[in-house]
């Protein structure tokens, strides 16, 4: 690890203030410290900021909940409300990482937590994310899990992560104070960027903005399934996850809200998919043609060809099964 | 240097060093308790599992300056030679282990993880997210996925934890 100074944060415009002159925040740490150690992130300054007061979960005046920053991801799987009416965001925390790390990671750290892409992790490798400009080491090389959505040439990265699924899918949004003392929202969906040109910009924050919670619209009604496809059987990151909030009217599809995992550089939904579903009656056909829909400009690279495939079963299966009859809600 | 405050298994250290050491490094190097062991060094083995502040975490992913102030117990806290805490004598009983590097860490980490289970957490393996009533074999090696065993102790280890969880197999 290369050295760094260390201070704690007093209170949030403390904590924005030294993040706009360039320091990092430390939370949970859980992602950070295992980069800091490998040299691929080499902060001159950490800020924690686990004493502000971000680590409450509560209603908000719309009926939803208001789940602070540093909640942990344990306290908010288990959360009642959450397990009551959001099981879809419990259900794919649980599907990520460990009982240590779930409990450790905090809801703001865990949208922030960086690719997998082995050749991020290897120093000695060329990334663009890591270094840009240096090339993309994953395009000709093992890219088994990499995206096949919305990559570029310059980055085929995905997010790893797990929460931001059920997050996206359930219409959420993240609260963001910046060093001005501004407060604004962006919607999960929106947090997260493709890579583009700028690989190394993960997401929307800028220098100083401080993550302060995640804002769960008030419940919907109907069906909603997490299912994670992963190389073994627990402790692993998603080949591909599929968060899924479906209501039924009768015999057809009322709304369908679908994000995925594992598949880009961020949590992806494709709302033509979701329009092709409402409104009909749940068939092989029906949802055949929604991962064509999903998957019309998927690519894949050499060893991440089969995702494809994959991710047209488990779309197939996930909707099948939360539109069966009978399905408790 | 960052000066931390440290309360280990009830006894208080301050502590006198760089910012950089992680609360293992802390327990083994700075305060001599090698009980906690240092596998992969990043979270995926889960040999560097304590308790703080009630809770089981991977303690070489965390700095010691961000514990300052906090109640820590290791494996030398949970028991000793003539008094072993119940899923120590479990693990001995039911030859939970091969070569033992990892055994202090699926200690700790299962003394946490049936508090949790009490307190209803579900785990991914719950049909119902209300919680399990028991442990079943499936629902501890789900909770204990976090800890690897490189030598395979794997169902004398389930069995262990089962006979103190009061499971079914």
């Amino acid at each position: 690890m290369k050295p760094f100074t260390y201070a704690k944060a007093n209170d949030r415009a403390d904590a924005t203030s030294q993040a706009a002159d360039d320091a990092t925040f430390i939370a949970g740490g859980t992602n950070l410290l295992d980069l800091t150690k490998l040299e691929v992130m080499a902060p001159d300054r950490l800020v924690d900021i686990n004493r502000l007061d971000l680590a409450e979960i509560s209603e908000t005046d719309e009926g939803g909940l208001r789940i602070g920053a540093l909640v942990s991801n344990s306290d908010c799987a288990a959360h009642v409300r959450v397990r009551q009416v959001y099981p879809v965001l419990s259900r794919a925390i649980l599907a990520g990482a460990s009982g240590q790390l779930r409990n450790k990671a905090t809801t703001g750290g865990n949208l922030c937590q960086r690719t997998r892409c082995y050749y991020f992790y290897d120093t000695a490798m060329p990334c663009n994310k890591r270094e840009p400009g240096s090339g993309c080491q994953a395009l000709q090389g093992f890219n088994r899990i990499h995206a096949i959505l919305g990559a570029s040439e310059a980055c085929i990265a995905t997010y790893p992560g797990d929460m931001a699924v059920a997050m996206t899918a359930l219409d959420a949004a993240v609260e963001i104070e910046s060093a001005a003392g501004e407060v604004r929202l962006i919607p999960v969906r929106d947090f997260h960027r493709l890579p583009g040109d700028h690989p190394e910009k993960d997401n929307i924050l800028e220098a100083g903005d401080l993550i302060t919670a995640v804002i769960l619209p008030p419940p919907v009604t109907g069906r909603q399934i997490y299912r994670k496809v992963r190389d073994r059987a627990s402790y692993a990151f998603a080949l591909c996850s599929m968060a899924a909030v479906v209501e039924m009217d009768g015999d057809r599809i009322a709304s369908a809200a679908l994000a995925f995992g594992g598949l880009a550089h961020k949590p992806w939904r494709d709302e033509a998919v979701e329009a092709l579903l409402v409104g009909e009656k749940p068939s092989a056909a029906l949802f055949g043609r929604a991962a064509d829909q999903l998957l019309a400009e998927a690519r894949g690279y050499g060893s991440n060809d089969f995702k494809i495939a994959l991710t047209r079963r488990v779309l197939i299966a996930v909707l099948t099964e939360a539109t069966q009859e009978g399905a408790a809600a | 240097m960052e000066t931390t405050e440290l309360t280990v298994n009830g006894k208080r250290h301050e502590l006198e060093a760089d910012s950089r050491v992680t609360l293992l490094d802390a327990l083994r190097n700075h305060l001599g308790l090698t009980g906690t062991k240092k596998g992969c060094d990043h979270g995926q083995c889960g040999a560097c599992t304590v308790i703080v502040e009630g809770r089981r975490i991977n303690s070489c992913l965390t700095l010691a300056c961000m514990h300052d102030g906090d109640e820590i117990t290791t494996i030398e806290g949970l028991g000793e030679p003539g008094n072993l805490s119940d899923l120590q004598a479990a693990f001995v009983a039911h030859d939970g282990f091969q070569c033992g590097y990892c055994t202090p860490g699926q200690i700790c980490s299962a003394t946490a993880m049936i508090e949790e289970a009490k307190a209803g957490w579900p785990s991914f393996v719950s049909d119902d997210l209300a919680g399990p009533d028991a442990l079943s074999d499936e629902e501890i090696s789900e909770r204990m996925s976090g800890n690897l065993c490189r030598c395979a102790a794997y169902p004398n280890i389930v069995n262990a934890i089962r006979q103190v969880a009061g499971g079914k197999s």
